[in-house]
């Protein structure tokens, strides 16, 4: 009836788990009964979890992925705790736990942090940018994010009910196969990339096509601001790289599942395989992560200098030059699996060149701050601490893509403090930039700048102090993923980077601080004008936050910089223009066929880990019903009438007068 | 946007490479949808492309089972092929009669185009039955397991055509050919030619090339 699953799952033994997951269950009791008990559900039912709206669903993609970052975070520090005590001792954590946090570790960080947060910000800026109302498929935008928020729950459900993977985040057979992982681990893992690559995937189809289709008049390629390029490019890898991981993990599912022999010893299967298909989709997956953050360092550098982005037609070079080269260097993750020395160069020189365009892209920022009249406000701090920090990173990147020195660093803790270098000093400093920058057109008020500060420093330093030493360690040659050892030279290293860990809390701590203080502050706060920070594209050309339907025209784009030349226009012409006459708006519906087919998906999902196959065709013919529903429903579409837009468009127009006029004094 | 309405010239070739053809705005739903499916086929075909990396890998990898040649009826295979290059050109028969609203001649061309994607489906279906009762279940060897994997995948893509087909004859009979049920029907007709283009990579490949003796 219930297929592997009984009592034996829930770990009665280990506190650690068992406390963690009561904590969170009670947490999310308690805001379930307070927004029960306070009658906000019907509000977060309409306005919210059925919303196709896509600011609302980036804003639902950045609360996903802060949540998971502070699961993730505390990962990071039992770990980073774990590794200070455990000299010639057992620390803590048992092995068999201590592999499961690094393989949750990575996992949660890369899927349900990193992802969740780049393609929020996408989602919620994106189409503002190109001058549009809304994404390309907003319901289909929908389902993804609520497929993407199954994979997560899936990945905490974990904690509480059986085990996840101690494979590693990428859980490479024969170790994941179901000879050496006979658990529900790698299942849980695996499953939960299933689900939400689905929706990963079909965030990618949506951006690809709104860039490329839905763009406001006048937006030629080359006016788009530099964010909407890295974001077609990160899209453009995930429609080409996803359904590799998708079909890798099929792979090793029907290898556990049904006793199929692709990565197996027996009957001629090949591990390498393994490898070689999932960094095809791995390596792009970097790249994934870390093009918009390229191009939020880009919109901030410009905003925060006063000055149009120094060679920007060198700048989209670059970064599709960095698309089509990330598919061209996945074997430097495995150099010593011995393709032998013609494929290792092949790949090294392939993973030095595409430092190239990389290098190009930090001189083009560097050379849009020179002579510019630079505001070092929060977001503007992250992007100069990127440039930094991401250097080092990139640095030691091109000192693994050699063969030899490869040889000696692979699975070391050079490679973590590289990897960690870039993630956290390229995607993680660039998504909270473009969280400080971007909070104040979502929200309609500014984060509070003493708070984002102290954040900044405290992660800054934090995340030097934590990650220099893991360099140090590997050269010292300490490997990575060691729940204990016996060298006492590595051990006052990994006391330094145990401090580090607990600075890097405190810039967490400082993040929750900055929001709470912002959110009581919020009426000093407020952003009346919708352009807070003097800004050069056409997301601060509507209200903060905009209405639903971003813009009461599609405006006309003449050149780069669109707003900032509006701007400079309006001026100049002190608005002596008539009012334009207003149309209605047709705008999508609200639907809760995202919400509805996670629901089902998270039932397959769970049915299909602890294989209880009829709650599987349950979920499956749940999940095909939904959408069956949904194609049949006959009104997709609400009118907002004229007078509304006039109303909503005129009060935005007043605001906007009063600032540009106050601007020209200046 | 008002202040959009007073954007002059001023700026509008900053680099002064000539003439700049101005984008018109956004396209229509239709181009919208179509496009995007195309998008989806395409990062499908990637992940085809991935079973079919993996069966070139694996193709000699018998572990002392049988080879393609031992086990592939070149027969029923070209039957299966016949049946679903048949069903394109009913499906596309289909396609034009929703374009000019004829339901009768629509519903002909989707119900044979279903026949006949049930014909390929029961063939398929026959052959691994044959194959798994034999003893050469995916189970018996790395080849095996990627002949199995690949051409299973397609038959579960031609499966969900089918179940899709049955959709939109239901949908164009309960709604009538609405402008959003003929973008879903120009999506099922995209999706199912693409599945037949899959095809002939398949009978190339594992057919053909892997039934070499």
């Amino acid at each position: 009836m219930l297929g592997k699953l009984d009592w034996s799952a829930i770990p009665f033994d280990q506190p650690i788990p068992l406390v963690a997951g009561g904590v969170v269950l009670v947490g999310i009791l308690a805001v379930l009964g307070w927004v029960v008990v306070k009658g906000h559900l019907p509000y977060l039912w309409h306005e919210w979890i059925t919303s196709v709206d896509h600011k609302r669903i980036g804003v639902m993609y950045i609360l996903l992925a802060s949540v998971m970052l502070l699961r993730g975070g505390s990962d990071a520090i039992m770990m980073r705790i774990q590794q200070a005590v455990s000299y010639q001792s057992q620390g803590y954590l048992p092995p068999e736990h201590y592999n499961q946090i690094f393989s949750a570790h990575g996992t949660i960080m890369i899927f349900f942090v990193a992802m969740p947060f780049v393609i929020g910000l996408m989602n919620l800026v994106v189409p503002l940018q190109l001058g549009v109302r809304d994404v390309a498929f907003p319901t289909l935008n929908s389902v993804g994010f609520w497929l993407t928020a199954t994979g997560a729950l899936l990945v905490n459900v974990s904690l509480v009910v059986g085990e996840f993977a101690r494979t590693g985040w990428l859980a490479f057979p024969p170790l994941s196969g179901l000879t050496y992982s006979p658990g529900v681990g790698v299942d849980y893992y695996a499953w939960s990339l299933q689900i939400s690559g689905v929706g990963t995937l079909v965030a990618g189809i949506n951006l690809v096509t709104t860039v490329l289709k839905l763009r406001t008049r006048g937006m030629n390629y080359l006016r788009m601001p530099m964010f909407c390029w890295t974001t077609l490019a990160s899209n453009l890898l995930i429609v080409a790289a996803f359904p590799i991981l998708t079909a890798t993990l099929a792979m090793l599912l029907l290898d556990r599942y049904l006793g199929f022999h692709f990565f197996t010893n027996e009957a001629g299967g090949n591990v390498m395989m393994f490898m070689n298909l999932i960094w095809a989709w791995g390596h792009p997956e970097v790249y994934i992560l870390v093009l918009p953050a390229f191009g939020i360092y880009s919109e901030v550098v410009s905003t925060f200098s006063g000055k149009p982005l120094f060679g920007y037609r060198s700048m989209v070079l670059a970064t599709m030059a960095i698309c089509v080269i990330s598919f061209m260097v996945w074997l430097h993750h495995f150099f010593t699996m011995g393709a032998g020395p013609d494929v290792n160069a092949i790949f090294g020189i392939a993973s030095m060149i595409i430092a190239v365009p990389t290098g190009v892209k930090i001189y083009n920022w560097l050379f849009t701050m020179y002579g510019g009249r630079i505001r070092f406000a929060t977001p503007m701090l992250w992007s100069v601490g990127f440039m930094v920090t991401f250097i080092i990173g990139g640095l030691t990147g091109v000192l693994v893509a050699v063969p030899p020195a490869d040889f000696m660093l692979h699975n070391s803790m050079f490679l973590v403090a590289h990897f960690h270098n870039v993630i956290i000093g390229g995607v993680l400093f660039g998504a909270f930039a473009g969280f400080e920058y971007w909070f104040p057109k979502a929200f309609g008020f500014r984060l509070d700048e003493r708070w984002g500060k102290a954040a900044f420093w405290f992660t800054f330093t934090g995340f030097w102090i934590t990650f220099m030493p893991l360099y140090i360690v590997g050269m010292l040659g300490m490997t990575r993923r060691m729940q204990h050892y016996d060298v006492a030279a590595w051990r006052p290293w990994m006391f330094v980077a145990a401090i580090g860990m607990a600075v890097l809390t405190i810039g967490v701590v400082c993040q929750v601080m900055q929001l709470v203080v912002s959110i009581r502050n919020r009426e000093a706060l407020r952003d009346r004008t919708g352009d807070p920070w003097d800004g050069r594209s056409l997301e601060w050309a509507t209200s903060s936050p905009p209405p639903v339907f971003n813009f009461a025209f599609y405006p006309d784009v003449r050149g780069e910089d669109a707003y900032w030349e509006m701007k400079a226009k309006a001026k100049q012409q002190q608005f002596e223009h008539a009012e334009p006459e207003y149309q209605d708006i047709e705008m999508p519906r609200n639907s809760p066929t995202g919400f509805v087919c996670a629901f089902f998906a998270t039932i397959m999902g769970f049915a299909l880990i602890w294989h209880i196959w009829w709650m599987v065709i349950v979920g499956v013919i749940g999940a095909w019903a939904t959408f069956v529903v949904f194609a049949w429903r006959d009104h997709d579409e609400y009118v907002i009438p004229a007078a509304e837009v006039a109303r909503i468009d005129r009060a935005n127009l007043e605001e906007r007068r009063h600032l540009v006029s106050l601007a020209g004094t200046v | 946007m008002a202040i959009t309405a007073t954007a002059g010239h001023a700026h509008a070739d900053p680099h002064h490479i000539g003439l700049v053809v101005e984008h018109l705005g956004p396209a229509p739903k239709r181009i919208v949808t179509a496009y995007g499916f195309w998008v989806f086929l395409l990062s499908d075909i990637v992940m085809f492309s991935c079973f079919f990396a993996a069966y070139a890998v694996l193709v000699g990898q018998t572990a002392d089972g049988p080879k393609g040649s031992e086990i592939f009826e070149q027969r029923n295979v070209a039957i299966e092929t016949v049946c679903l290059l048949l069903s394109s050109f009913t499906c596309g028969m289909a396609s034009i009669a929703a374009d000019v609203r004829n339901r009768l001649w629509f519903y002909l061309g989707m119900a044979v185009t279903c026949v006949l994607g049930l014909a390929f489906l029961s063939i398929e279906f026959r052959e691994f039955a044959d194959l798994v009762s034999r003893g050469y279940g995916p189970s018996r060897s790395a080849f095996l397991t990627a002949f199995f994997s690949l051409v299973g995948c397609h038959g579960l893509h031609v499966s969900a055509g089918v179940l899709w087909l049955l959709t939109m004859m239901a949908q164009v009979f309960a709604k009538g050919f609405r402008a959003d049920i003929l973008r879903r029907m120009m999506c099922f007709a995209l999706f199912w030619h693409a599945l037949d283009i899959i095809w002939v990579a398949v009978f190339s490949v594992v057919y053909l090339l892997g039934g070499a003796p």
